[in-house]
């Protein structure tokens, strides 16, 4: 296949893309958009392996057919809860394939070009391996404080702050040891190497630092620097259809990052800066007042006598694999006639878009679900609101009291509601340690136990 | 324990202290119960309705009251008139008695109580805090009050609540007075809004203008500033230049309005007299007044107690039993009352009592423990209007904006200076070949911008996993790179093939999966 004919299925490839995106804008669309997704993937990879450059086919089948098995594998077989999990680790993939990118790149000695062009070539060698080495061990500690095998409490070193900058001062100074060695015609290796430990040292270090609450924004972030590094990757290879992609998923992470910040009223930095609740200057008032427990059966009751429910869902109910349950009583209470909504904050689960998963999962309609913005004004005329599992999404010293560690941070007003019943587990405070003033209000009621025995419960007092 | 519910034998009484349903939960906690046979038929409750919630149903009223270790009631004790025996004789020696009892107005009887050596609690006595809500009883009896008063007025009164213009011509709305907005007082207001009356109402107090508001009627301003509550959220006792105000508010409305509810109490004092002779005269015919200050000498002058009179051509009602006329309704509401007070006793549901006088809700509700009177309880420290608390709270709330070293101005231009500089930068090193991908790169980066703000927030999900298996463009890299002669770059590049196709296949597969679940 000639280059031109290459360069031209690039860019059919690079346009698929963009419509597989765009075809998330509705679920209707997304679909199509997937499968423009899979047609650009397959032609840039037939087109790339039809080319001049590839002459040797076996290692190349293997590897693709032996990668396929295993991705295709993980994906039919993963539970909706643990999408997190596996949208980390899919994260760490790409991060350490630039980064083995990067360094075949660097080993090849039949590219030949000098002057700035060498030292621009090998500027990118160097910030790609950067981007892919972060970005690879930062996924996998978020892996593992999404699958609870780390503790999800951030890590806080002391002084972690003067470390980071030290560790960024030593990638620079290293960058221009690697960069003097390569002008003398020397291996350079060995910088090379040392930075790229640095840098998964220092994606450890990132996220160790992060605590469970800010995991969505963390993912995304993750998300934004997979594209970063496939960019970085483009540059090196003088590959537009690299730098394309790269960049429209470096620009999606980062837009949803900024969407995630925006959802918790907390600046990017601070998030990545790590320690949650440290930095706020008054003590948060305490909490006082006593709970008002409620059985299921009377859930079942208050649920029955009313005519506007609303059901929030959060990390709890992807926990206690409740949505199937919840989906059961929502069926239930629609069919005798009651309107039932679902109002999900965008913060609530582990990764942006969680619950809308779970509930599809469960067949909720998702014309029921609704964004916190669509319905934070309705609380008024909900009769019955239904926590499950959620804690600082819906606490109200969010917003009254300026001391909290998560003030400023809009959540859904369920109390400005007729009841709200609250499922949990026990009275712990939520991810962010935070006490809420919710549980103890008048017309709250709270209902312990594990949310999916409690809601079939309910779901039997409902029936009988 | 043994859990006894004796026929309620005052005159008129038609409640009963528990329902099946309220049975069935109580037994749930550990307690047995046994009922006096014909107990609930007042309230439309049969016998077997009871014995289906589990209930033993007892004949002989004695053996009931001696078996029992707790007596629950509605009416304090009294002369059983048909055995001719007092009921607080009938109370075995270390029992427990639950029910209505008066300490303030009934010393007698509290004594008699203490020298039996029992426990006491008092239902009336369950101080007025949002934790005790749910056992507040008079609360709930009020409440039913409210609404029978309504219900009684419009027997009485010869005319249509709500206003209508017929064929046979127009009919004005009725005109109702509410005095003293309290539980009753509110639950009034409600039902005669209801039936399309035009109501007013005025109270001392004045934070519960908002209430009264809030249910759609119109609060009647005096010109005159006291501040009416008293402890526990209950009124207290005016000064007499406020008392005069009022009384000429009244005046002037009673020659106005065609139905007066009175439910003005003062908590262990006599029904303060509000509506005087002359104002009754001065009413229109036919109108009504209920007062539900009746049993404590009622609102009005010429109140007769459980009697409805016609005075100067105004029907005055003074029943004092209201809730017992909604007794299948009261009986709920009480019997819950209760469940939820044996709840707050029996914290480990062992069907045990726990007197807890560190609980502040046992402890007020107590006034005889083992034989000692423990009335009165000491105030409780939480108020049900905690109006300054709360204006102090809001002027906390405002939050000090942070400062910042730098001005506004600089830190909005400095991102923009930098990335000017930055780009500035680029442009005057790089070569051209770099400079064509960074354009590819820059337009890029903003193509995804515009596409992605447009994606619905419940699809972030997929978003992420196709992104991801579309980053792992990434194999073509690799690709490139696999087919060299150098054995390392090989190994290399067939290692991150491998990574990257995990990518691409795992990413679309489990993004088509959940598009798949999505549906309407």
């Amino acid at each position: 296949m000639s280059h031109s004919l290459v360069t031209m299925s690039y860019i059919v490839a690079a346009i698929l893309f963009i419509l597989s995106l765009s075809g998330l804008s509705n679920q209707e669309s997304a679909r199509k958009g997937n499968y423009y997704g899979m047609l650009g993937m397959a032609i840039a990879i037939i087109a790339t392996t039809l080319s001049a450059s590839v002459t040797v086919y076996s290692v190349l089948i293997a590897a693709i057919a032996i990668g396929g098995l295993i991705g295709a594998k993980a994906a039919l077989k993963v539970e909706m809860t643990q999408m997190p999990e596996l949208v980390a680790i899919m994260h760490s993939l790409v991060g350490l394939a630039a980064v083995l990118v990067g360094y075949a790149n660097f080993m090849d000695s039949s590219i030949s070009i000098t002057g700035v062009e060498k030292t621009i070539h090998e500027v990118e060698i160097y910030i790609g391996i950067l981007i892919g080495a972060v970005t690879f061990s930062g996924s996998v500690i978020a892996f593992g404080k999404l699958s609870e095998k780390i503790n999800g409490k951030p890590l806080l070193l002391p002084g972690r702050h003067w470390l980071n900058l030290a560790l960024l001062f030593a990638v620079i100074g290293l960058g221009a040891m690697f960069l003097q060695q390569t002008e003398a015609g020397g291996e350079a290796i060995i910088p090379l190497a040392i930075m790229t430990a640095i840098a998964v040292l220092f994606g450890i270090h990132m996220v160790m630092a992060i605590g469970g609450a800010d995991m969505p924004v963390v993912i995304s972030m993750l998300n934004s620097y997979s594209g970063w590094a496939a960019a970085a990757t483009g540059f090196m290879l003088s590959n537009d259809l690299l730098i394309v992609t790269g960049a429209l998923v470096g620009s999606s992470g980062a837009i949803l990052s900024y969407i995630m910040c925006r959802a918790m009223n907390r600046h990017f930095l601070s998030v990545i800066a790590g320690g949650f609740g440290t930095s706020s200057g008054g003590e948060a008032a305490a909490i006082e007042g006593e709970v008002q427990p409620i059985e299921a059966e009377e859930v079942a009751k208050l649920l029955q006598d009313s005519k506007n429910i609303m059901i929030i869902p959060g990390y709890g109910m992807a926990v206690a694999q409740a949505q199937h349950t919840v989906n059961e009583i929502t069926k239930l209470l629609r069919d005798k006639g009651k309107k039932v909504r679902f109002g999900i904050h965008p913060v609530a689960g582990r990764m942006p878009g969680h619950m809308n998963v779970l509930l599809a999962e469960a067949k909720v309609p998702y014309d029921i679900v609704f964004e916190m913005d669509e319905i934070n004004e309705d609380f008024g005329n909900v009769d019955v609101s239904i926590v499950i599992g959620a804690n600082d999404i819906v606490n109200p010293s969010a917003l009254n009291d300026p001391n909290s560690p998560i003030a400023g941070m809009p959540v859904l007003e369920c109390w400005k509601g007729e009841t709200t019943i609250v499922l949990k587990r026990s009275m712990a405070s939520g991810y962010a340690g935070v006490g809420n003033p919710l549980f103890v209000l008048d017309n709250t009621r709270m209902l312990f136990g594990d949310a999916n025995t409690t809601m079939q419960a309910v779901l039997k007092a409902l029936k009988g | 324990m043994k859990i006894g519910i004796p026929k309620e034998i005052h005159h008129g009484e038609m409640r009963v202290a528990t329902t099946p349903e309220a049975a069935a939960q109580i037994i749930k906690l550990g307690f047995s119960i046994s009922i006096e046979s014909g107990a609930g038929l007042g309230a439309n409750i049969s016998d077997e309705a009871y014995k289906e919630a589990g209930v033993e149903i007892v004949a002989d009223t004695q053996t009931l009251w001696k078996q029992s270790d707790i007596i629950m009631k509605v009416r304090a004790p009294e002369l059983n008139l048909s055995l001719s025996l007092e009921e607080t004789e009938l109370l075995s020696p270390g029992a427990t008695l639950i029910s209505f009892i008066w300490p303030a107005q009934n010393e007698d009887l509290l004594n008699k109580l203490a020298a039996k050596g029992v426990t006491v609690l008092a239902m009336d006595s369950v101080p007025r805090m949002s934790r005790a809500q749910k056992l507040d009883a008079l609360s709930s009896m009020a409440n039913i009050a409210g609404y029978r008063a309504i219900v009684e007025a419009a027997q009485h009164f010869g005319r249509f609540f709500t206003g209508q213009i017929t064929a046979a011509g127009k009919i004005p709305p009725a005109k109702v007075l509410v005095i003293g907005a309290g539980v009753a007082g509110l639950a009034a207001i409600g039902t005669a809004k209801g039936m399309g009356a035009i109501v007013r109402s005025f109270d001392t107090r004045p934070e519960v203008k908002e209430q009264i508001e809030s249910m759609d009627a119109e609060f009647l301003m005096l010109d005159f500033k006291e501040e009416g509550a008293g402890a526990g959220g209950y009124a207290k006792t005016m000064s007499k230049e406020f008392i005069d105000a009022e009384m000429a508010l009244f005046a002037e409305q009673a020659k106005e309005v065609d139905i007066i509810v009175t439910t003005a109490l003062i908590p262990g004092r006599p029904a303060p007299k509000l509506i005087t002779a002359e104002m009754v005269a001065s009413m229109k015919a036919g109108s009504v007044i209920v007062d539900l200050a009746a049993e404590q000498g009622g609102n009005c002058e010429l109140t007769e107690k459980d009697q409805v009179v016609v005075k100067h051509d105004v029907t005055i009602i003074g029943y004092t039993n209201l809730p017992s006329r909604l007794a299948n309704q009261s009986s709920q509401l009480y019997a819950t009352n209760l469940r939820h007070l044996l709840t707050e006793l029996s914290p480990e549901k062992n069907g045990l009592l726990n007197i807890n006088f560190d609980d502040e809700v046992i402890r007020g509700t107590t006034v005889i423990k083992e034989g000692a009177i423990t009335w009165p309880a000491p105030p409780p420290k939480l108020s049900a209007a905690p109006a300054q608390q709360a204006a102090q709270a809001s002027t906390e709330v405002v939050a000090e904006p942070k400062k910042s070293f730098l001005p506004p101005v600089v830190q909005q231009l400095l991102p923009i200076v930098i990335a000017g500089l930055v780009l500035f930068g680029i442009g005057a090193v790089a070569p051209e070949s770099f400079m064509t991908h960074f354009t590819v790169f820059v337009l890029a980066c903003f193509v995804g911008y515009q596409v992605i703000w447009n994606v619905s927030h419940s699809l972030h999900t997929p978003l992420m996993s196709v992104t991801n298996a579309i980053s792992s463009i990434i194999v073509i890299g690799a690709v490139v790179q696999v087919s060299t002669a150098n054995n390392t770059v090989t190994i290399l590049a067939g290692s991150a093939i491998l990574l990257a196709s995990i990518n691409i296949f795992g990413g679309f597969l489990v993004t088509r999966r959940m598009l798949e679940m999505f549906r309407k």
